[in-house]
C-alpha cells in the first residue's frame, strides 16, 4: 500500500482508470451522437492514460503537451479511442480532442494539490477522492440521461431508421415538423389528447379528495390529545405499507359486481384512498412542527378549533400543502397497476393505461416512446418548476415507492 | 387598591381522570379522523378480510360472474294468414357449466290473437295472456326447449311482434364468493409446488440486492452532491429524475435499450468488442433477474440519495473541522463520523425500502412480465390469478405476501422506536 504513495506511481495509475473511464463515456458520447463507430481500446488506454498522469504529476505544461500527443495519435489510430474508417474527419477531430482534453484536464485536477515525491495520505486520499468523484459525476449523469435521451430520440424516429443503426440517434431536421409524427398519429388516431385530458382530471380530483382527508385527519393526530393517538399513527404507516397487488384483487371483483369497473369515477373513489395515509403522515410530520402557541393564542381569543385550523394552521403550512400535493399528484399521474386493471375502454384510459395499450408487437416503437415522453414531460416540468417542494415533500413522507 | 390575599382552601389537586373538556377534544379527534377512517376500512381493511376469505375459496376468474338463465324467443313455422300453424320456441339455458341455479321460473306475455293447441307441457300454465313456467332446481349445463303449437287468428298479424314483450326468467345461484364452502387447496397448490421456493428465492434476491444497491448508490450520489457548487441544485433536480418519471415509461425505454434485435445498448457492446452477439439482457434466466434488480436500483437510488443527503447536511460541520486539524484523512472522516452519524436513517431507510422493494409489482410486471426467472411473490399473484385465472389460488400468495410484511413491520417497527423515537 505504501509503494502507492508516491506521485508518480498514483498519478500513472489514477491517469490509466481515469483516462479509460473518459475513453468509455467519450466512445459511448460520439456513438450516440453521430451514430458513427467509435469504440475504446482497453490496452491503449491505459497506456496513454499512464502517460498523460505522469505528466499531469510533472506539470501542466507537459499535461498539455500529453494531451496534444494523445489527440495527434488518436487521429493516427493508436489513441485511446478507435474511429471506424468511415468516421467524418470532423468528427474524429471533435472525438479525439474531446477525449485527450478531458483526460489532460481531469487528470491536471486530481493530481492539483500533490506534491511531486513521496505523498501523505492524506493527498493521496484527496487525489482518490478526486478520481471518484469524477467518475461519480459521469456515472451517474450517464446512466440517468441514456435513457431519457434515448425515449426522446427515438419518439423522432422513423422504425426503419432505427432498425438500420440502433445507435444513431442524430436528428435530421430537415424534416421539420416531420419530427413529431409519431405524436401527430398519437393525438389524432389513439386518443391520446383525452387520456392526457383523464390523467389531468383524474389527478387534480384525487389532490382534492385527499387533501379534504388528510389535513383533519394529520391535524387530529398532530394536535388534539385522545385515547389511541400513537397506536393510530402507527396503524397509518403500516396501511403505507400494504402492497397494492394484494388490494387490487378484492377491488378488482367488488368493482367488476358493482359495475364500477371501466369508470373514471370509479378510478377517481379508489386513487385517493391509496395516498391518503401517505399525505396524512407527512402533513402530521409538518403540522407537529408548527409552534402550538399560535393556535392556542387563536383559541384564548374565542376561535373555535377549526376556525384555528383555517386562519392560522393552514395559512403556515402552504409550503407543506404544496409538496404534498405535488406529491400525491405524482403518484396519481404515474399510477400503473390500478388502471392497467380496472380499466378496458379506451375512452377512459389514463396515460399510463394508453402507454400499456400502445406494447403490441403492431404498433412501432418510435410510438411507444413518443406516448412514454408526452406521460413523462407534464410531471417533468411540475417538477422541475417546483423542484424545491417537491424535494421537501419527497423527505417528508415518503419513502413509499 | 389592596392586595388581596388568594383565599385559603384545601390544596388543590390536578384534576383527575378525564374531564370535559378533554372528551371534547377526543370527540373532535374522531370526528376529524373519521372520514379518513371510513376510507381506508372500506378499501384497505375490507379487502384484506377479502383476501383472507377468498384464499380458502375454490374460486376462478369465470365464476365471478355469477351463473344465470339465459333465454332466446322466436316464432317458428312461418305463419302468413289466420288459421296457420305457428310454434312460440323458447330456448333456455344455465350459463354456467359447473354451477346450478335453483328455483327456475320463465314469465312472458303471449301475443294476441293465438290459440293454443299443445306443447306446453307439465311444467307450464297460461292464465289469460300470461304464460308461466316453473323448471324447478337445474344442474350446471342444463337447457330446456318450450314449443308451443298456436293456430293464430288475425289479431296476431295486426298486433306487435311476439318478440316485443321480453321474457323475464328468475332464478337464484349460490354464489361461490358468498356461500360457505371453504377449501384448503389454494395453499396447499401454492407451497406444494416446487414453483413457489423458487419464487420466494427470486423475491428475497431481488429485495435484498435491490435494497442494498439502492442504498449503496444513494449513499455514492449523496456523498458527490453534499458541497455546494454551481449547478449543484441542476445535478439534484436530475439524478432524481428515474424516480419522479412514470413507471411506465421508463421500464419501456429500458426494455427498448436492451433489445437484443434492436436495442442500442447491444449494438453498443458489440461496437466496442464486449460480446460478439447479442445478450438477451431481459430473456435469460439469470441475466434477466440481475437486470430486473439493476433496473430497481436505477429507479430508487434517487429515494434514498435525498434521504441521505438531507441527513448529510444537518450534520454539523465544525466537526469536520476539527477532525481535519487532527490529521484524519478523508477516507477516516468519512468512515469514524459520517458514517456513525448516517447509521439511523440508512437502517429506517433499509427496512422502508426492503418492505417496499418486497411489494413492488409494476416494474418487473413492465419489463419482464415475470418470465425468465424474475417471477416475484407479487407477480406471483397477478400470474396466478389472472394469467391463470385462478383467483383463489391469487389471493392465496397474497396472504403469505401480507403475513410476510405483518412480520418485517413489526421489525421495523422496532427499529424505528429506537431511531426515531416515534
Amino acid at each position: 500500500m505504501k509503494t502507492f504513495h508516491h506521485a508518480y506511481v498514483t498519478g500513472p495509475v489514477l491517469g490509466a482508470l481515469w483516462t479509460f473511464v473518459i475513453a468509455v463515456t467519450v466512445s459511448i458520447t460520439m456513438s450516440f451522437a453521430t451514430g458513427e463507430p467509435f469504440r475504446p481500446t482497453l490496452i491503449l488506454a491505459l497506456l496513454w492514460g499512464a502517460v498523460i498522469g505522469a505528466a499531469a504529476v510533472h506539470s501542466r505544461m507537459a499535461a498539455g503537451i500529453a494531451a496534444l500527443g494523445v489527440a495527434a495519435v488518436g487521429l493516427l489510430g493508436f489513441g485511446p479511442i478507435l474511429s471506424g474508417d468511415t468516421v467524418s474527419p470532423f468528427a474524429q477531430i471533435v472525438g479525439h480532442g474531446a477525449m485527450a482534453l478531458c483526460a489532460a484536464l481531469g487528470m491536471v485536477s486530481i493530481m492539483r494539490n500533490a506534491p511531486k515525491g513521496a505523498l501523505t495520505r492524506h493527498e493521496f486520499e484527496e487525489a482518490v477522492i478526486r478520481f471518484l468523484t469524477g467518475f461519480g459525476y459521469i456515472f451517474f449523469t450517464a446512466i440517468v440521461v441514456i435513457p431519457f435521451y434515448v425515449m426522446v430520440m427515438t419518439s423522432l424516429k422513423s422504425q426503419q431508421a432505427l432498425l438500420q443503426n440502433p445507435l444513431d440517434f442524430s436528428i435530421d431536421f430537415s424534416k421539420g415538423w416531420g419530427l413529431f409524427r409519431s405524436y401527430e398519429e398519437l393525438f389524432r388516431d389513439h386518443g391520446f389528447g383525452i387520456y392526457l385530458l383523464n390523467s389531468f382530471f383524474i389527478s387534480v380530483i384525487t389532490v382534492v379528495v385527499t387533501l379534504l382527508f388528510a389535513i383533519p385527519g394529520a391535524y387530529a393526530v398532530a394536535r388534539l390529545r385522545f385515547k389511541g393517538r400513537a397506536a393510530f399513527a402507527r396503524s397509518i404507516l403500516l396501511i403505507y405499507m400494504v402492497p397494492m397487488i394484494v388490494l387490487a384483487l378484492p377491488i378488482y371483483i367488488a368493482f367488476s359486481t358493482a359495475g364500477l369497473r371501466n369508470t373514471i369515477f370509479g378510478i377517481v373513489l379508489i386513487y385517493p384512498v391509496t395516498t391518503i395515509p401517505v399525505a396524512l403522515y407527512m402533513l402530521q410530520g409538518y403540522f407537529r412542527g408548527l409552534p402550538a402557541e399560535i393556535e392556542e393564542a387563536g383559541l384564548m381569543d374565542g376561535l373555535s378549533r377549526l376556525r384555528v385550523i383555517w386562519k392560522i394552521t393552514l395559512p403556515l403550512s402552504l409550503p407543506a400543502l404544496a409538496s404534498v400535493s405535488l406529491y400525491v399528484f405524482m403518484i396519481a399521474w404515474n399510477e400503473f397497476l390500478l388502471a392497467f386493471m380496472l380499466l378496458d375502454d379506451p375512452s377512459k384510459f389514463t396515460l399510463t393505461r394508453g402507454i400499456a395499450s400502445l406494447n403490441s408487437s403492431e404498433i412501432p416503437r418510435q410510438h411507444l416512446m413518443a406516448g412514454s415522453v408526452i406521460a413523462t414531460v407534464p410531471i417533468m416540468a411540475l417538477f422541475l418548476g417546483l423542484e424545491r417542494f417537491m424535494t421537501k415533500g419527497l423527505t417528508a413522507g415518503s419513502v413509499k415507492g | 387598591m389592596s392586595q388581596t390575599d388568594p383565599p385559603v382552601g384545601p390544596p388543590a389537586h390536578p384534576p383527575r381522570g378525564t374531564g370535559p373538556l378533554a372528551k371534547r377534544e377526543a370527540r373532535l379527534a374522531w370526528g376529524m379522523l373519521a372520514p379518513t377512517i371510513a376510507a381506508v376500512a372500506l378499501v384497505v381493511i375490507l379487502p384484506l378480510l377479502a383476501i383472507f376469505w377468498i384464499s380458502f375459496k375454490p374460486v376462478e376468474l369465470a365464476n365471478l360472474r355469477p351463473p344465470e338463465v339465459t333465454v332466446r324467443e322466436d316464432v317458428r313455422g312461418k305463419p302468413t294468414a289466420p288459421g296457420d300453424e305457428a310454434t312460440l320456441r323458447y330456448r333456455l339455458r344455465n350459463s354456467s357449466q359447473e354451477a346450478s341455479i335453483a328455483g327456475v321460473t320463465l314469465r312472458d306475455t303471449l301475443p294476441e290473437g293465438i290459440e293454443i293447441i299443445d306443447g306446453l307441457g307439465d311444467s307450464c300454465a297460461v292464465t289469460g295472456r300470461e304464460l308461466f313456467c316453473d323448471f324447478g332446481d337445474w344442474e350446471g349445463g342444463a337447457r330446456e326447449r318450450l314449443q308451443i303449437k298456436v293456430i293464430t287468428a288475425q289479431a296476431f298479424f295486426d298486433g306487435p311482434s311476439p318478440r316485443d314483450s321480453a321474457p323475464i326468467v328468475t332464478g337464484t345461484a349460490s354464489n361461490i364468493l358468498t356461500n360457505f364452502s371453504f377449501t384448503g387447496e389454494n395453499f396447499a397448490r401454492i407451497f406444494d409446488s416446487s414453483e413457489f421456493f423458487k419464487v420466494l428465492w427470486v423475491t428475497l434476491f431481488y429485495t435484498v440486492f435491490g435494497t442494498i444497491g439502492a442504498l449503496v448508490m444513494g449513499l455514492f450520489a449523496a456523498l458527490l452532491l453534499d458541497k455546494s457548487f454551481k449547478g449543484q441544485g441542476i445535478l439534484r433536480g436530475l439524478y432524481l429524475f428515474p424516480y419522479v418519471a412514470p413507471v411506465i415509461a421508463v421500464a419501456f425505454a429500458w426494455v427498448l435499450l436492451l433489445d437484443p434485435f434492436s436495442g442500442s445498448i447491444n449494438a453498443l457492446l458489440v461496437q466496442m468488442g464486449v460480446t460478439d452477439q447479442a445478450i438477451n439482457f431481459f430473456g435469460e434466466e439469470p441475466l434477466a433477474l440481475i437486470m430486473v434488480t439493476v433496473f430497481e436500483i436505477w429507479r430508487y437510488f434517487p429515494l434514498s440519495f435525498l434521504f441521505i443527503l438531507a441527513r448529510m447536511q444537518s450534520i454539523d460541520t465544525e466537526m469536520y473541522e476539527a477532525a481535519d486539524m487532527d490529521g484524519a484523512t478523508p477516507f477516516q472522516q468519512f468512515r469514524y463520523l459520517s458514517l456513525p452519524q448516517l447509521l439511523g436513517i440508512l437502517s429506517v431507510l433499509f427496512l422502508l425500502r426492503f418492505i417496499w422493494t418486497f411489494n413492488k409489482f409494476d416494474d418487473i410486471f413492465l419489463l419482464t412480465g415475470g418470465n425468465a426467472g424474475t417471477r416475484t411473490l407479487t407477480v406471483n399473484v397477478y400470474e396466478q390469478a389472472f394469467a391463470l385465472s385462478n383467483i383463489g389460488a391469487g389471493a392465496a400468495v397474497a396472504v403469505v405476501i401480507f403475513c410476510c410484511l405483518l412480520l418485517f413491520s413489526v421489525f421495523f417497527f422496532r427499529v424505528m422506536s429506537q431511531e426515531e423515537g416515534l
